[in-house]
């Protein structure tokens, strides 16, 4: 497998540059690229959406697509040209000797095969083996990877495994090949924050187990950091920084870098007293790049006549292995200008309870009704979404709802907008009882004192109307304002008010960027001046950055409207930096709540305690420990009759957890855990992370 | 997987049992009507009120229908006005005529179009797409009695190579059936063939080709195991459906051609308002609908393993 | 991640089109106007559409003779009108009809009948495709059905039977392609409806209290419009094939007025001999269902590339 003479780098990509033709002319993809891996090396390749890294993947493989070009430079695997491969060559290449694995792996998968023919082809067609022993090698590959029936995923479809399984069958799909080099486009953003983690452990395993060497591809600087030694930054096409990923992380050089990381939330950030501090500005065009420096237009830095003159080169920084593309990284690095802090906050006061949850119940009746139902003999089955639902919150709070998918979080926010009814329990808002009051039975007063963020920036808003005509129908719905003109003025107020430019009134949500969209979906719920809003996910689908500022703005405009908020995510890093209490849900259950330092601390439940080692961190001063969740989620159709963490629980206790429902128990005032665990069991656990403060010198 | 090939059946039962009443309503509603026609405009109150009563025509509306539909059922169709003999006597080597003109026009039209649509979707927007896409538009622009016409006027006019009727007035003669499967498969295959292309090109996107591609494997493994498989799921919906068109189509040759098919039976019974004829075609003709859409409703779920293992 | 078509999407908002500075309505006009220069292929299905219609305005001008008047039977195309002086471009009918201009008023029938049943069919098809798709349950259940049960009927087989029960007409052309035509639309705007009802600004409409109306109007319809112009153009495609096909089964609009279906149908018994009579007639429509088509192909090409 590693065969190679001491010295050549496994791959080398030198200058590399990558063009899309398109109607309006060539787009440059990736401009300056220049990297090599040596054999058994995992490197990280960080950016956010739009700066290239995919198109350097396919550019490897050659599969850029009728209208991509590699334009410039070259890329060397094991000393061969790969622009001079010939068909055949190509073939063994893929698959043979460099292996992907792919962000959606179940879109990845063909639906039509089963997972036995997908598998058993790789060795067929690189080894040359014959069936039998193609399967045979499938299902020891299946078992390597950890799937523990390898028999009986080998028949399935894809669409009957689950994410993490589907993700599992694509790298040994890859590992099949017994390739050198194996590419990761973003192999887990499409997976749960637990499942996640496991695929995680998996792909650092790999590098040990197999030797093979790993281009891991991410927006996520902290899963890069956990698994790869050395990180290269990318910014509009090219690279601006290059190092082992400890030491870049520990002390970026590139502002770029250091704007990213500060976007972060981190355990050592506050909202009040070091907020978050985004980067301004937005990602220039490919077709209109700056001159010099391509990040200076977002460059606090920036000095004009010297970062926007010429093409600026990759240069050695300070330590060995690390280089920068900036011409004034070591003013800036004496100047210890890392992290600029935004102004802190004073904290506000929190009033009176504004809603408030009492045993809420949501059941879904699904399945066959009828003369199918007879003939097939399974009766109406129930999805119980929410079942025993408690908590409140107060006016000027942010309450936050934790959890991963099918956990209930976002029928609890149907059933509180009315768009969706109860069947069972309590929901008084403001005093009133609205559990059962769809929405177009709530009174006017009450429908705009409820609103909501969304998280799809491409859903959020109605396509065929302008930005200024759907925030003035919100005007005018609530009764802000009735005139036509104080309507205009209304809306142009809200686009001050989220900070952007008021010509976009007449704009159509094509033509804005997706943290732009969420903007307006924030104006829009604010419109009706709510007394709380609830966001669900509302920065999940948007770049580092952007979440970043649309967080900060989501706080800014809470704190000048006095609003309650309530926060849906399955990110607890957010959930950390920006929440009062927080909700913790598993399978339509609260398995714990309390206030944010009561939840981030011990005593934890135990599927807090997951959550939280399960968030990858994008600082290298905190350790943390591993906690890898077994299986699947289960169905919320056919939840377990206990504690519904049971089949997952590492801490479980025993038969009892399968079988009677925890106890409630209050380990401080306002902090509740759902465990069979006696409460001083669950004090002494370990912190899950702690952070080690900075050494003086690297 | 049995349920739903029963509650397809069952929909389709409920479909006909529609379609019954409603030809009925359309066709039978005032007896007076139905007496004219089948008497003719020249008889006199006093016959009509005579074979109203002789034949159950007094009767109220539902229990005319049912009577009807339990005749019907056991195959006993009626008389034919027109051709003074029992319905089912004209229908059924009539339908075997127009089986013959479809199963040609099928056996030519389906490989031609899956061929085509394959090659043109294999590679979206190259010439040889371009030049098969524009093709089949303009075929399926010229509808089945203009390709007739023009057809007829190649062959039969100028170069006097085809007969330019195909009434088998003595046996069968394949050189009469040339024409009209060829006006019926240039008029259709250019919609199977665009389905097709549709079908395959947008697989050709899928994520899953790129893997198929990337794992190395042979472009001929990649297109004929990973797109062909799903590709042809749609077409296969669109050519059972075909049928439905068909029917149509056969319609129009059968006129123009005076081949004595089903479809030039029905016109005729519907231009002389025979009513037990149409009645009879009509439901057949929608029975043979009826149950290919059964039969393309259970045929898409065997195929997809997605909903056949959900 | 970075595939061409997203790099661009955080950075259309800087991109101006040439056509920003004009106002609204106008602006509007022209960019869709350039976007259909885009496709070649909707290029020329515009031109053959707007070529006819163009014929269809100018018919008293630019038909040469009365289309009803018989004047000199059997005439070759191109022979000269004996009695009067003129040309018969494309000849005359056994009746000595011109056909040239009976071709010309007929495009009349054609571009009158067709949209206007297109168009009912339409107003009837979106609204039970809306109300199906968006309440779902029970009316969804019996629309469908409903929609089945009419499009279980082999389509020609359905208009013979209306036509021939409520007899053939200008108006009975257009209830019977109504009836045929609006299940297929329903159950498109159905399907398109069910799809759209799920996006989140429906969601947000429906969190501010909007009545069900209005989200089916004002938030999901102006969405579904793309796919439903392109179906419209195969639909108005269609439409003339129908009233072809009825006019040529003898089924059509009552004589002597110009058809083209009618016009191939007539000259059946003697078309062997004198081909001209059906040929001119058959080019004429397959022209115009071709324009139709290649602009429903175009614009599904303009739109799927945005």
């Amino acid at each position: 497998m590693t065969d190679e003479t001491a010295g050549t780098p496994l791959l080398e990509i030198d200058r590399l540059a990558v063009s899309y033709a398109s109607r309006g002319g060539a787009i440059p993809a990736v401009v300056d690229l220049s990297l090599s891996i040596a054999a058994g090396e995992s490197v990280g390749l960080v950016g956010e959406s739009g700066c290239g890294k995919s198109t350097v993947a396919m550019a490897i493989l050659r599969a850029l697509g009728r209208n991509g070009a590699i334009v410039g430079g070259s890329v060397r695997f094991r000393g061969r040209n790969l622009a001079e491969l010939d068909n055949a060559g190509l073939r063994a290449l893929r698959g043979g000797e460099i292996a992907m694995v792919y962000q959606e792996p179940m879109a990845a998968l063909n639906p039509s095969l089963t997972v036995a023919t997908q598998l058993a082809e790789v060795p067929m067609v690189h080894a040359g083996v014959g069936k039998s022993e193609a399967l045979r090698r499938a299902a020891t590959m299946l078992g390597q990877v950890g799937i523990g029936e390898p028999g009986r995923v080998l028949g399935a479809y894809p669409h009957q495994l689950s994410g993490g399984q589907q993700q599992r069958v694509v790298i040994a799909m890859a590992l099949l090949g017994d390739p050198a080099l194996l590419l990761l486009d973003e192999p887990t953003t499409a997976l749960d924050v637990t499942v996640e983690a496991g695929i995680v452990k998996l792909i650092a395993e790999i590098g040990r187990r197999f030797g093979t060497a790993q281009l891991y591809i991410s927006h996520n600087l902290g899963l890069i950091l956990e698994t790869c030694s050395r990180v290269l930054v990318m910014y509009a096409g090219q690279i601006v920084e290059e190092g082992p990923a400890e030491a870049l992380f520990r002390r970026p050089r590139h502002p770029y870098t250091q704007g990213l990381i500060a976007c972060i939330p981190l355990p050592t950030n506050d909202k009040n007293a070091r907020p978050l501090a985004p980067i301004p500005g937005q990602l220039p065009p490919p077709r209109n790049r700056p001159a010099g420096c391509v990040f200076a237009p977002r460059c606090a830095h920036a000095k004009p006549g010297l970062c926007d003159v010429g093409p600026i080169a990759m240069e050695p920084a300070d330590a060995p292995k690390r280089q920068v593309r900036c011409v004034r990284w070591r003013e800036i690095a004496a100047a210890d200008v890392a992290v600029e802090a935004r102004p802190a906050r004073t904290p506000v006061a929190i009033g009176e309870e504004v809603l408030r949850v009492t045993a809420l119940q949501k059941h879904y009746p699904v399945g066959e009704a009828g003369i199918g139902a007879l003939i097939s003999g399974e009766g109406v089955r129930t999805v119980k979404a929410n079942e025993a639902l408690q908590f409140s919150a107060r006016h000027r709070e942010t309450v936050a709802i934790v959890g991963e998918s099918g956990c209930g979080k976002s029928t609890f926010a149907k059933v509180l907008l009315g768009l969706e009814t109860a069947t069972g329990g309590a929901l008084h808002f403001a005093g009133d009882e609205i559990s059962r009051t769809p929405v177009g039975s709530r009174t006017a007063a009450q429908v705009g004192a409820l609103q909501m963020v969304f998280q799809n920036p491409d859903e959020t808003l109605n396509p065929s109307h302008s930005i200024g005509a759907q925030i003035a129908r919100v005007v005018r719905k609530f009764g802000i304002e009735r005139e036509g003109s104080r309507i205009r003025a209304r809306v142009l107020e809200l686009l001050d008010t989220v900070k952007l430019p008021r010509e976009f009134y007449r704009r159509r949500p094509r033509q804005l960027s997706g943290g732009q969209k969420q903007r307006v979906g924030i104006a829009r719920a604010f419109a009706g001046n709510p007394k709380m809003v609830v966001a669900d996910e509302p920065i999940s689908a948007l770049d580092v950055s952007v979440a970043a500022a649309v967080t900060e703005l989501l706080m800014d405009i809470q704190r000048e409207h006095g609003t309650t908020l309530l926060f849906i995510s399955h990110d607890l890093g957010v959930v950390r930096y920006l929440a009062d209490r927080v909700v913790v849900m598993y399978l339509g259950q609260i398995m714990e709540r309390g206030t944010t330092a009561q939840i981030f601390a011990p005593p934890y439940h135990p599927y807090t305690e997951a959550l939280l080692a399960a968030v990858p961190m994008a600082d290298p001063r905190v350790t943390k420990r591993e906690i890898v969740l077994e299986g699947p989620l289960p169905s919320a159709l056919d939840p377990p009759a206990g504690c519904p963490f049971v089949t997952r629980c590492p801490r479980k206790v025993g038969r009892i957890c399968e079988v009677e429902p925890p106890p409630q128990r209050r380990p401080a005032p306002g902090h509740v855990i759902a465990c069979h665990i006696p409460l001083d069991e669950l004090a002494a656990i370990e912190p899950v992370f702690s952070i080690v403060p900075d050494a003086a010198a690297e | 997987m049995v349920i739903f090939i029963l509650k397809r059946l069952a929909l389709m039962a409920l479909t006909m049992l529609v379609v019954s009443a409603l030809l009925f309503l359309l066709l039978e509603l005032t007896p007076g009507s139905v007496a004219t026609k089948v008497l003719g405009p020249y008889a006199t109150p006093e016959q009509k009120q005579l074979w109203l009563a002789a034949n159950g025509y007094l009767e109220p509306v539902w229990s005319r229908y049912i009577g009807w539909l339990g005749r019907f059922i056991s195959g006993d169709f009626g008389q034919s006005i027109r051709f003074k003999v029992p319905v089912a006597d004209v229908l059924w080597p009539r339908l075997w005529s127009t089986a013959i003109l479809g199963f040609w026009t099928f056996a030519i039209m389906i490989p031609l179009s899956l061929a085509l649509g394959v090659l043109a979707g294999m590679g979206e927007g190259a010439g040889l797409d371009r030049t098969i896409s524009v093709t089949s538009i303009v075929t399926t622009s010229i509808p089945e009695f203009a390709s007739a016409v023009l057809l007829s006027a190649i062959f039969v006019f100028w170069l006097g190579l085809l007969p330019g009727t195909s009434p088998m007035t003595s046996g069968f003669d394949w050189r009469q059936l040339v024409l009209p499967v060829l006006v019926l498969v240039l008029y259709d295959f250019g919609y199977v063939t665009r389905m097709t292309r549709a079908a395959m090109a947008e697989v050709m996107t899928m994520p899953y080709i790129r893997t198929a591609e990337l794992k190395g494997l042979p472009r001929r493994q990649v297109i004929v195991r990973h797109a062909l498989r799903n590709a042809l799921i749609a077409p296969f919906t669109v050519i059972t459906l075909q049928i439905n068109w068909l029917l149509s189509g056969v319609i129009v040759v059968e006129y123009f051609f005076a081949y004595k098919g089903f479809g030039a039976l029905l016109l005729e019974a519907s231009l002389n308002q025979d009513i037990f004829l149409i009645e009879a075609c009509a439901m057949i003709a929608v029975f043979v609908a009826a149950a290919t859409q059964t039969v393309a409703d259970i045929g898409y779920t065997v195929l997809n393993p997605r909903i056949r293992f959900a | 991640m970075s595939r061409p078509g997203e790099t661009t999407g955080e950075t259309t908002g800087e991109t101006a089109s040439p056509a920003a500075s004009l106002p609204g309505t106008l602006r509007r006009a022209v960019g869709s106007f350039a976007l259909l220069a885009e496709s070649p292929v909707a290029m020329v299905g515009a031109g053959l559409v707007a070529f006819w219609i163009v014929v269809a305005i100018l018919a008293p001008w630019l038909a040469p003779f009365e289309p009803n008047a018989t004047l000199q039977p059997f005439a070759k195309p191109g022979a000269a009108y004996a009695a009067a002086g003129g040309t018969f471009w494309l000849g005359t009918d056994q009746l000595g009809r011109d056909i040239l201009s009976r071709l010309i008023w007929g495009s009349r029938t054609v571009l009158l009948y067709a949209p206007a049943a297109t168009a009912i069919a339409y107003a009837i098809g979106i609204g039970m495709g809306l109300a199906a798709g968006y309440f779902r349950g029970w009316a969804d259940e019996l629309l469908s059905f409903l929609a089945n049960v009419i499009l279980s009927f082999p389509v020609l087989v359905l208009y013979i039977l209306i036509i021939t029960t409520i007899g053939a007409s200008g108006l009975n052309i257009i209830i019977a392609i109504t009836f045929a035509s609006a299940p297929g639309i329903m159950r498109i705007v159905r399907g398109l409806v069910l799809d759209l009802r799920n996006r989140e600004y429906v969601a947000a409409a429906r969190t501010r209290g909007e009545s069900a109306w209005y989200i089916m109007l004002v938030e999901i319809l102006p969405n579904a419009r793309g796919p439903l112009i392109v179906d419209a153009c195969l639909r108005l495609g269609y439409v003339v094939i129908t009233i072809g096909v009825l006019g040529f089964l003898g089924l059509g609009l009552p004589p002597p007025d110009p058809d083209w279906g009618s016009m191939i149908n007539e000259a059946r018994p003697v078309a062997l001999a004198f081909p001209h009579m059906t040929i001119f007639p058959c080019i004429a429509i397959s022209s115009l269902i071709l324009g139709f088509n290649l602009l429903a192909d175009g614009l599904r090409e303009i739109s799927l590339r945005d």
